[in-house]
């Protein structure tokens, strides 16, 4: 998020797209509705479910699922053709006037650079550049008027989403369509926020890269990011995924979003550096957030003669390592061994069943967590052969979360800590207990000798708390936050990384977090602190948010460049004439760091988005060297059908996006809308979280839902002869699942292109296992995925559903 | 009428029926850790109170632990936390049955179906083993040791050196503290492994 949950309460409208506060977080809900009781917030909600969150709505949009590029690319062309954008932030803020290479071109659904590579589909990025003036620099037309600068570009683009187009596409009624673009596009003005909060709905698709895009570039016109009340919010699912995509418990990257060293391009310290370095941004200092946390890593050992030790990072093959890539691997007996740590993949990934069946190939299966998962139990799931199946499986019991003490960071960064309560009953341990000493068993057995024993005899893990069996949590904590090499003693923050192997610091964006704050007496991350000296919420002292305990980003944008608030009422940060007044931390230089002396408004004008080259926001995402690359479908998100779906695509011939990711086995088989003329959807439900591991378990929430079900519309359920409560069987080209019919008006058919498509929701939660076994949805689900992110598409596929 | 502040309200409003005849079965015994904050709660006035966050959705709502004899009887949200002021939705109140549960009698207890013991399940076999955590620790050390040394890589075609393993996997995760995934990549990259990922791309 760049913003935060209470944030919401500032704003003037809200528009939910792709997520369900009211149901999966219902605390966020909270503070949309205290907006709407004290300051009169407008509540848009777009989805194809009519929600707890749209009976809040002030205005429903159904969308057919899918379809969020056309229904955001609509709104987009409705700011343009009106003038309803913020003209002064577009200009200044944004790469609107940057010109583009004048060869770059859209048709029939491509871009420019369609090409094939191993006789696969990409593009060539080469015209997705700006245009450049002989000293290297971007060539702008702040007038706006060069038929090539990026406003006309994307003006052009987007000229084919009217709003009569759109809602062929989506299926929403057009005057409900025109309502939200006007109000939406209410917020185009200096003294008004609008928010988007988003979730899954938006990510989960075979071009989700491209619906955050289209968020971003909405958000962007309207003057929306980097004020209070406004925002990209993207609802995170769980306590902690903030926290642990921060820690990089993902394939390609290093904590603090350091990329993961890949051998096709980083063969040495020198070319990484070289490759990820940017001249311009705050990557710029990516030399210093990578040697320091080198120097985390492997101490003394790590020096400048020997790259700091970076051949001790194993590196990637230029191949693609992600959820549906491992599990695609294990199936075909490559992968030996694997851990499923505080994770059910077994209910919680696309194509469960082959999911399932992929572990048979398996040696050993590590399961690290608290109760007996359907993942633990796989060897024994309904229809398998426990004899058949030779993988060794460990089961090591985990402490919840209240039987431990660490951090965790919610989606609007706060890193919090929680305090320990209870020990874990019986044998189970923290997972910092049981890391550990995995990794010490482990550092023994190399001692006796094997393959390239360096990385895990140096690896610095001194982590001993006299006279207890835990870990000691500061010594993690100090690790993470940095210190210097000399002293050991904790940095305030990033700035103080350096890149001689003077700092040593395990992830960047964490630096300051275990710093004492002064007045409190504590660690930042430990603050309890209720002052809101502005009344907007932002709780500066209550725990830590990162980066630099930095609430709400980009706030630079939240003044014109002269550093005037555009909005007084909700000011963080201005300039009053000789210098910064600062409510939040500023997100761009307002002091200089050597001298102390106030850096003028006009200099951090010029680059209010710090984390990227250009400095400012990008309408069109440019191909723009190291750290700036396009995405890899395009420089402006297109509309395309999901890769199952009930209706052609109207907007170009290219039905669905030419790069999607479309995985192999009989978990991507395809159904054609013959046979599956349904458009199906997952959700979730309050009592219950993720595969239901835990909340499965609980006798409280397991009472209150019970049991797997399928919703379907009255129409669907009268046309099929299906009354509530009948067991019914939703089948696709990938399997079946049953559950009960839950018949209500919350779906209903969408009229797309004059054609009635009905919509089936699945929740997601149950599996085998637990007090209350059910069929799990993704045993339905297909392993078709976003190009970027490699997400599954679990939000539009097609089924057929029948009384079973 | 005496004023009751805002904090003791919500602690007498967060408590409906249901929770006072849950409270009828705590435990007796054990230290007296109450700060005096819940004097108009009898049943509590012995619990330990632990400021926690919740373990589910990405809010980040504050709670309150109660336990007593080394076991969570109730929880409730915190009414000095920014976000949730005291409030909770229904999975972050149910968060006491991951410790305990109430059972048939009437009477608090484990929660019967956490797994309290290291489990082991051989090749073939149709039942898990209890195990005690000396033994797992180092079979499972065994197991990395023998699957990375088999299928170690140094260098690659080119002989860039890559010092990697593919035929190790990590999943996982979301629900751990960031402590311990910090922890959890350090000893996966000693290890060389590359297939790592988590719930933040599902
Ligand atoms: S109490 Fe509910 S809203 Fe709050 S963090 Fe927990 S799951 Fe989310």
């Amino acid at each position: 998020m760049t913003n935060h949950f209470i944030d919401y309460k500032n704003s003037d409208v809200v528009m939910v797209i792709g997520a369900n506060p009211a149901e999966n977080h219902p605390q966020a809900m909270k503070w949309i509705l205290r907006g709407k009781a004290e300051r009169g917030t407008k509540l848009i909600v777009v989805d194809p479910r009519f929600t707890k969150t749209a009976a809040h709505a002030d205005i429903y949009a159904p969308i057919r699922p899918g379809t969020d590029i056309a229904f955001l690319l609509g709104i987009i062309n409705y700011a343009l053709e009106h003038n309803l954008y913020f003209h002064d932030y577009v200009v200044n803020y944004t790469n609107a006037s940057f010109l583009v290479d004048p060869n770059f071109k859209f048709e029939d659904g491509l871009f420019s650079g369609a090409t094939t590579k191993d006789g696969q589909f990409v593009y060539d990025p080469t015209t997705w550049q700006y245009q450049k003036d002989k000293d290297g620099k971007i060539k702008r037309d702040p007038t706006l008027q060069d038929p090539n600068c990026v406003f006309q570009v994307l003006k052009r683009f987007v000229s084919r989403y009217d709003i009569k187009t759109v809602c062929r596409v989506t299926g929403t009624p057009e005057d409900v369509y025109r309502q939200v673009c006007e109000l939406y596009c209410s917020t185009g003005r200096p003294d008004k926020a609008g928010n988007i909060v988003y979730a899954m709905g938006i990510t989960q698709h075979t071009y989700g890269s491209q619906n955050v895009r289209a968020v971003a570039i909405l958000q962007l016109l309207l003057g929306n990011i980097g004020i209070a009340g406004g925002g990209i919010n993207a609802q995170r699912g769980e306590s902690n995924v903030q926290g642990s995509t921060d820690m990089a418990m993902l394939y390609h990257l290093l904590p603090g979003y350091l990329s993961c060293p890949d051998a096709t391009r980083h063969p040495t310290l020198k070319d990484y550096l070289e490759k990820e370095t940017p001249k311009t941004s705050f990557w710029s200092n990516t030399p210093k957030f990578l040697i320091s946390q080198l120097k985390a890593w492997f101490g003394a050992k790590a020096t400048p003669e020997n790259e700091f030790c970076y051949q001790w990072l194993p590196k990637l093959d230029g191949k693609e390592h992600s959820h549906m890539a491992i599990f695609q691997s294990m199936a075909e007996g490559k992968i030996k061994g694997f851990f499923a740590w505080g994770q059910n993949p077994a209910v919680g990934g696309p194509a469960a069943e082959p999911t399932r069946k992929a572990m048979e190939k398996l040696d050993w299966l590590v399961v690290v967590d608290l109760f007996e998962t359907e993942t633990a139990a796989f060897w024994r799931r309904p229809g398998a052969d426990p004899r058949k199946i030779k993988t060794e499986v460990f089961f090591l019991p985990a402490a919840f979360s209240y039987e431990k003490e660490g951090t965790v960071s919610n989606s609007g960064r706060w890193i919090q800590y929680r305090w320990k309560a209870v020990d874990p009953p019986g044998d189970a341990k923290s997972d910092l207990w049981i890391v550990d000493r995995l990794f010490k068993a482990v550092r023994e057995e190399y001692r006796k000798g094997g393959r390239f024993p360096e990385p895990i005899l140096n690896m610095v893990w001194d982590y001993d708390a006299p006279g207890s069996e835990e870990p000691d949590i500061n010594k993690v904590a100090l690790e993470i936050n940095g210190y210097e090499v000399d002293t050991g003693k904790p940095l305030p923050g990033f700035a103080k990384l350096t890149n001689t192997g003077s700092t040593a610091c395990g992830c960047w964006i964490y630096a300051g977090y275990w710093y004492p704050d002064p007045d409190l007496g504590v660690v930042a991350a430990k603050r309890r602190d209720r002052t809101d000296k502005t009344g907007l919420g932002l709780y500066p002292k209550w725990s830590f948010a990162w980066p630099a305990n930095r609430r709400i980003v980009y706030n630079r944008c939240s003044c014109d460049p002269s550093g005037r608030p555009w909005d007084p009422a909700r000011a963080l940060v201005y300039w009053d004439g000789s210098k910064w007044v600062t409510f939040d931390v500023p997100d761009f230089g307002a002091k200089d760091l050597a001298t102390g002396a106030e850096i003028p408004p006009e200099k951090s004008a010029q680059n209010p988005f710090i984390m990227v080259p250009e400095g400012v926001g990008r309408l069109f995402g440019a191909q723009y060297g190291p750290r700036a690359a396009a995405l890899k479908d395009g420089p402006l998100p297109e509309h395309y059908e999901p890769i199952e779906s009930p209706v052609r695509n109207l907007m170009s011939k290219q039905q669905n996006n030419p790069l999607a990711k479309i995985y192999q086995g009989e978990g991507a088989a395809r159904g054609k809308p013959e046979k599956y003329p349904y458009i199906l959807t997952t959700h979730r439900l309050v009592e219950h979280y993720q595969s239901g591991a835990v909340t499965r378990n609980s006798p409280w929430l397991t009472e209150l839902m019970p049991e797997m079900f399928v919703g379907i519309s009255p129409r669907l359920a009268a046309k099929l002869g299906i009354k509530p409560g009948d067991r019914v069987v939703v089948l696709t080209a990938r399997g079946k699942v049953y559950g009960r019919a839950s018949v209500l008006p919350t779906l209903q058919p969408l009229k797309v292109d004059g054609k009635e498509v009905e919509v089936v929701a699945l929740p997601w939660h149950w599996g085998y296992q637990g007090m209350a076994p059910g069929d799990s949805a993704n045993v339905v689900t297909a392993l078709f995925g976003d190009p970027n992110t490699f997400i599954p598409e679990y939000k539009a596929l097609l089924c057929d559903v029948r009384k079973a | 009428m005496r004023k009751i502040s805002r904090r003791e309200f919500i602690k007498y409003a967060g408590l409906g029926v249901a929770a006072l005849s849950l409270l009828g079965s705590v435990g007796r015994g054990g230290p007296v850790f109450s700060q005096g904050t819940v004097g108009a709660l009898p049943k509590l006035r012995r619990a330990k109170e632990t400021r926690s966050i919740c373990a589910y959705c990405g809010c980040g709502c504050g709670l309150i632990v109660y336990s007593e004899d080394n076991r969570v009887v109730y929880v409730e949200g915190d009414p000095d936390h920014p976000i949730n002021e005291g409030s909770m939705c229904p999975k972050g109140i149910a968060l006491s049955d991951a410790n305990t549960i109430v059972n048939w009698q009437h009477r608090r207890q484990l929660n019967p179906r956490r797994i309290t013991k290291v489990l082991y399940r051989a090749p073939g076999s149709t039942c898990w083993e209890e195990k005690d955590w000396d033994w797992a620790l180092k079979e499972i050390a065994k197991r990395i040791k023998a699957t990375r040394d088999a299928t170690f890589e140094e260098k690659d075609e080119k002989g860039v050196t890559v010092n990697r393993t593919q035929a190790i996997a990590h999943l996982g995760s979301a629900s751990l503290d960031n402590e311990e995934n910090y922890l959890i990549h350090k000893f996966l990259r000693s290890l060389g492994v590359i297939n790592i990922d988590h719930h933040a791309r599902l």
